[in-house]
């Protein structure tokens, strides 16, 4: 199975496995196809490009890192180690832009 | 990748989430350049770099030539005895001199390593300007002997210069720098003698009663990146009539006058709200300020037999800033708690010193994909002040995405420090295209030579 190791250091996947952000915080979100993004709690509207909104959609589902990178990787072309960090990234910007 | 649809696959793009602001639309300032930049000179920067390393200082040979001819031409063609000298300061590297030089231009220097370094060059003594506070009586001697012009910064000075042409017997021509206030331009008192306070014209009186001293010069620099010319025409206005009270006062004849400096360059500096396009006066523009108001000031003396004096300039900055740039690779990207994004790249601020008070264009050398946001561009240094660029609108970036630094020629090559990182290659674009290093990249034994280790430090092991 890819990703049963670490993309970096190629040690065994010990990688949490809980969701990268509480999924109520993206649920409440209304996302179109075109990656527009409202947020109804505090008015602001954003625009994701089409890696952002297919991160944002399979938060939505909860995914937690492992499966959610496994999934990009299988959709796009890039490396694993890549798509981890920039996944790490934008959750982290998903929970400063949105919070609690 | 072992996927076999790889080829079917879209590319992976950095993920963007940009907030939607609304506001008044800015009715000032330019559109910000979107534009990459792949090649510099017409060489391509993946070249550059491939072969000369990341970061990366280049100079263009023919900017060079190009804006020295078109500073002198632009007084000449307005005043009919006209002497440019490149101001080493600004940018000492031999080659950065040596074209100015081949251009015509004199030199200007402040130290008695810049002296030396003009000297060096194969630059004659009487083609040297030599300003400066500090003078020390070994390279004053040399450049009497040599017959540079000596321009005296305080009694002192002219004092020592007195004493050396007494006791080598020597007539020694020299020019008094002078300051005051231009009601234009925040006043540089620090230098040279104060018009206003009649300090200047006690100078000239104690330069007459010397027998060996003669007053054949005056010089002022106004300041540094004075954007506005009305400056100018005050300058060259008290200058020259303080060149008519001292002839008339003390009898001595001015052959020269020297306006110094501080043309501005098209850089953006910080705390200046439009943009350099619309607030930099160009050098036409500086030329009229200055030429106009000597022509009109010097009118009547070639008819009383009295040549109209040779106006020296010492122009830096805005001949060479735009000459040079710096390329600089990305080493890395992250979130800042503030959501702000964050690039490091490898050169910091103790290459490109003025990132500290300008705002320098930034552009990527590929088209980027993604949207723009804001980013905090950091130099590599561990140090909470290296910051490039504070605040800089870029699409994402990868590591190993190399960014074009531009105008660099300006005080980066002189005031940079070799400070926990190596300094890089400053390499020249030639004429042809040709591309050679004009400043090696150092290493540690270039950083370590002047160090000296007593025998009692050599073995490192706890005692």
């Amino acid at each position: 199975m890819f990703y049963n190791r670490h993309p970096m250091t190629n040690e065994s996947n010990t990688t949490r496995r809980e969701p990268l952000i509480d999924a109520k915080l993206v649920q409440r979100l209304a996302v179109s196809d075109s990656g527009f993004v409202f947020d109804p709690v505090s008015g602001h509207s954003f625009s994701v490009n089409e890696t952002g909104l297919r991160i944002l959609r399979l938060l939505k589902e909860g995914q937690d890192l492992p499966s959610a990178v496994k999934a990009l990787c299988d959709e796009f072309l890039g490396s694993a180690a890549d798509i981890e960090r920039d996944v790490l990234e934008f959750a982290g910007l998903l929970r400063k832009q949105f919070p609690a | 990748m072992t996927d076999n649809t790889t080829a079917d696959k879209p590319v992976w793009i950095k993920p963007t989430l940009r907030a939607h602001r609304s506001g008044l639309l800015n009715k000032f300032g330019a559109v910000p350049s979107r534009q990459w930049q792949d090649e510099f000179e017409d060489v391509p920067v993946a070249d550059l770099i491939h072969q000369f390393g990341s970061p990366l200082f280049v100079i263009s040979e023919q900017r060079l030539r190009k804006n020295v001819r078109h500073l002198t031409r632009a007084f000449s063609a307005r005043y009919p005895r006209v002497q440019y000298s490149w101001s080493y300061k600004t940018n000492y590297l031999n080659a950065v001199c040596a074209i100015a030089h081949q251009e015509g231009a004199w030199a200007e220097v402040v130290s008695a390593f810049e002296y030396e370094k003009a000297r060096n060059l194969g630059v004659p003594g009487e083609k040297i300007l030599f300003n400066g506070p500090h003078k020390p009586r070994a390279i004053l001697e040399r450049a009497i002997k040599e017959g540079a012009h000596i321009h005296v910064d305080h009694l002192d000075e002219l004092q020592l210069i007195d004493e050396i042409a007494r006791a080598t017997a020597q007539n020694v021509e020299i020019t008094l720098r002078l300051n005051f206030d231009t009601g234009v331009t925040e006043p540089w008192s620090r230098f040279g003698f104060n018009v206003e306070s009649g300090q200047a014209l006690d100078a000239a009186w104690r330069v007459a009663h010397s027998p060996n001293l003669k007053l054949t010069g005056l010089h002022s620099h106004i300041g540094t990146f004075v954007m506005d010319t009305r400056a100018y025409r005050a300058q060259v206005k008290t200058m020259c009539q303080f060149m008519e009270r001292a002839e008339k006062d003390t009898g001595c004849q001015i052959d020269c006058i020297d306006v110094g400096g501080g043309f501005a360059s098209r850089n953006a500096l910080q705390g200046v709200y439009l943009p350099p396009e619309q607030v930099v006066p160009s050098i036409d523009q500086y030329a009229e300020a200055i030429c106009d108001t000597l022509l009109e000031a010097t009118h009547g003396r070639e008819r009383e037999g009295r040549p109209r004096p040779l106006l020296l300039l010492e122009t830096g900055r805005a001949v060479v800033d735009d000459a040079e740039i710096l390329l600089t690779s990305v080493v890395g990207n992250k979130r800042l708690p503030d959501g702000r994004r964050a690039t490091i790249v490898d050169a910091g601020v103790n290459l490109l010193f003025t990132a500290f008070w300008y705002h320098h264009n930034v552009k990527p050398t590929r088209e980027l994909s993604g949207v723009a946001e804001e980013t905090v561009l950091y130099g590599p240094l561990c140090m909470n002040i290296d910051v490039m660029r504070a605040s800089i609108l870029l699409p994402p970036l990868d590591v190993g995405d190399v960014l074009m630094f531009s105008p660099v020629g300006a005080y980066n090559n002189t005031q940079w420090l070799q400070f926990i990182e190596y300094r890089p290659n400053v390499v020249l674009v030639h004429d042809d295209r040709q591309v050679s290093i004009v400043r090696a990249a150092e290493d540690l034994q270039a950083v370590t030579a002047q160090e000296r280790l007593p025998d009692h430090l050599r073995d490192v092991s706890p005692r």
